[in-house]
């Protein structure tokens, strides 16, 4: 994999301990141990506790994954139950890529 | 909100508080602005000046009422918002710094975002709360939320979550505007009036006979009353400016003071004094007829008394009308130099005829005249149909007549017959129509002017010269004479007939004269003759009678002398 030398760098943001942001969480967290062991960092964004945050990303829907690095940026909302969506939106998979 | 307490019938009823927008007229049509500390949807399609109309609230409402505003943006950035409404006037960075106003962008790129599994709009609701707190904000601008419908995919969180917001933003007792494209058959594409019940208004932008007009109305808006009508409005440099149907009662005030028409004769024909003040005036004849003139007289006259007048030309440019009143000897140019005359000149077809309405207006709010002229109303026939032309006409003289403006009219008619339903149908409005027609006889036209009518004063019911020369404008009495109405040269020929008719008959007068001076002279020779003649006789009678006399006494002496004697002898 050519994009193997690079670090996922990964905001989650949330809105407090819901149901919707701690199953995101580990969903993410699944995710990530699977396909990029030790090549990514995760930061987990409260906007209760930092509101002023949500401007600069752009953040509307919540729970909301983005991921800034490697370009292109792409935000995934939701509670990446998909497995597969989640994979194509952090370039992990190609979104046409049969498996 | 509650109605009578009729235990304290005393007691102020509490009315459904309002938000004043500060926009110009709608205030007026909501009776003082939108629902307080409740959502209000403006719908209207594209262009239409919803953006417009919810920066201007927020605007005004930081200026105008010490409100400070947040203004959500899900269609343009900030920057760009900025720059669109800085022609207008306002500048937004320096609200922004004055934190009374906060501009959000609220970018929604579908391309960059996946969804997957449950997932809420908390992101906004933080973002609006972080938003209002940081100001203190009052009032709330969401354009166009519906943007998110294009955005994300699962249509049944949006909805949700919509309901959920506009409940939230009651709560945090804000006022708020939202903005929605309107959609087929619906006020907006996906149904926010739905969510939003208190106050829906929808903008429209009509183009007819490629003329465009913006309008308002007021769908809907509960627990107050409002205007129901479309109300056209118009964005200029000052902002937006809706313009409210003037009273549709006949209550204004009257004066009885009477201006002058600047026509000496003409007031002459108007009872001696002219016009009344407030009144509405129609000057209606066929092209060249002289229209101009009279209404470049009446702006005279009124400025010459020192008052304001308007003249809104649609026919001619200002520098136009102030060389050719020169040549009638009027000038308008100190006037305008003065202040006191003011020209608003554009082509009918500029703008569609609410957008005149508004446009006069303004105008006539701005510069608060005494008197304004419309030259020719005619051509707004171009940009309207006749009715709609009436309607716009009625709701500017009552609009004139409400701020005692005198107005005069200016208008063409086609034929030379005088037609009743002519010039727009005014003729029925209007309290004083004066009528210039062509007169043509013996191959030369000649202005003829009637006063058709003149409400609530006597006038002349005589037709009158109207001549137009160097030294003016001025009414010459026509010639009545055995072959009908003359004017013009025929007037003048008739005249000098009259004149050479007067000194042959002077001339036989004196003929006759000596005539009669012989005669009387032979008459009294003839008498002296006579006399003469009866003298002499009477001498000669005289004389006999004399002569018998004496001979009577002779014979009476006699007579004693012989009885004496007689006596003597016995």
């Amino acid at each position: 994999m050519e994009l193997e030398e690079e670090i996922w760098e990964l905001r989650l943001y949330v809105a407090g301990k819901t149901t919707k942001s701690v199953t995101a969480l580990s969903n993410l967290k699944k995710y990530c141990e699977e396909y990029l062991k030790d090549k990514y960092v995760i930061e987990v964004i409260d906007l209760l506790v930092q509101p002023q945050l949500a401007e600069g990303d752009q953040i509307l829907a919540i729970p909301t994954l983005v991921k800034k690095v490697p370009e292109p940026i792409r935000k995934i909302i939701g509670d990446l139950s998909n497995e597969e969506k989640v994979l194509v939106g952090l370039n992990i998979r190609p979104a046409k890529k049969n498996e | 909100m509650r109605i009578i307490d009729f235990n304290n019938p005393d007691k102020p009823v509490n009315l459904l508080p309002k938000t004043p927008t500060g926009i110009v007229g709608l205030d007026k049509i909501t009776d003082g602005g939108i629902p307080q500390g409740r959502p209000t949807l403006i719908c209207g399609g594209a262009g239409c000046g919803k953006t417009l109309f919810s920066i201007e609230f927020i605007v005004r409402g930081a200026i105008d009422f010490n409100e400070p505003g947040v203004f959500m943006a899900f269609e343009e950035k900030a920057e760009e918002l900025t720059v669109n409404v800085a022609s207008l006037g306002f500048d937004l960075e320096k609200l922004q710094a004055a934190k009374m106003i906060k501009l959000d962008h609220v970018y929604i790129e579908r391309s960059e975002i996946e969804e997957t599994g449950e997932y809420d709009l908390d992101g906004i609701f933080i973002r609006l709360g972080h938003a209002i707190d940081s100001i203190g904000a009052k009032r709330v601008v969401l354009d166009t939320i519906e943007n998110l419908f294009s955005g994300l995919n699962n249509e049944a969180i949006i909805r949700a979550e919509l309901r959920r917001l506009f409940q939230w933003l009651k709560e945090k007792k804000v006022t708020t505007i939202i903005t929605g494209e309107k959609g087929d058959g619906t006020f907006t594409r996906h149904g926010l009036e739905e969510y939003v019940s208190d106050c829906v208004i929808l903008l429209d932008h009509r183009v007819t006979n490629q003329i465009s007009t913006r309008l308002l109305r007021i769908v809907k808006y509960r627990g107050s009353v409002h205007g129901t009508n479309e109300y056209p409005f118009l964005i200029d440099r000052n902002g937006i400016s809706v313009l409210p149907v003037t009273s549709l009662m006949l209550d204004h005030n009257v004066s009885t003071e009477r201006v002058s028409s600047g026509i000496p004769s003409l007031d002459q024909m108007l009872g001696g004094k002219g016009f009344y003040k407030g009144s509405s005036i129609l000057v209606s004849g066929t092209a060249g007829t002289g229209k101009t003139s009279i209404a470049g007289y009446f702006a005279h006259a009124t400025c010459s008394r020192g008052e304001r007048c308007i003249y809104f030309a649609f026919e001619e440019s200002p520098r136009q009308i102030v060389r050719n009143m020169l040549s009638i000897g009027i000038d308008l140019k100190e006037h305008l130099d003065g202040g006191l005359l003011k020209f608003y000149a554009s082509r009918p077809t500029l703008n569609g005829l609410e957008m005149h309405l508004v446009a006069i207006h303004q105008t006539v709010e701005e510069f608060k005249p005494d008197t304004v002229i419309l030259d020719p109303i005619t051509n707004l026939i171009t940009v309207g149909s006749v009715s709609e032309v009436k309607t716009m006409l009625i709701r500017l003289i009552d609009f004139l007549q409400s701020q005692q403006i005198t107005v005069m009219f200016t208008a063409l008619t086609l034929n030379n017959i005088v037609n009743e339903q002519t010039d727009e149908g005014v003729s029925s409005l209007v309290d004083a129509w004066l009528l210039v027609r062509d007169i043509e006889f013996n191959g030369e036209r000649n202005r003829g002017m009637y006063v058709m009518k003149s409400r609530g004063m006597k006038h002349s019911n005589q037709v009158r010269e109207f001549v137009i020369s160097d030294e003016g404008l001025n009414l010459v009495d026509v010639y009545l004479g055995p072959e009908g109405v003359l004017t013009g040269s025929a007037r003048e020929a008739q005249r000098l007939q009259e004149v050479t008719g007067d000194v042959l008959r002077k001339h036989a007068l004196s003929m006759k004269d000596m005539e009669l001076d012989r005669k009387r002279k032979v008459l009294e020779s003839k008498i002296a003759t006579l006399k003469e003649e009866f003298d002499s006789m009477q001498d000669q009678l005289n004389k006999s009678y004399i002569e018998d006399q004496l001979r009577k006494d002779v014979i009476e002496k006699n007579r004693e002398q012989i009885t004496k004697n007689r006596h003597q002898s016995e």
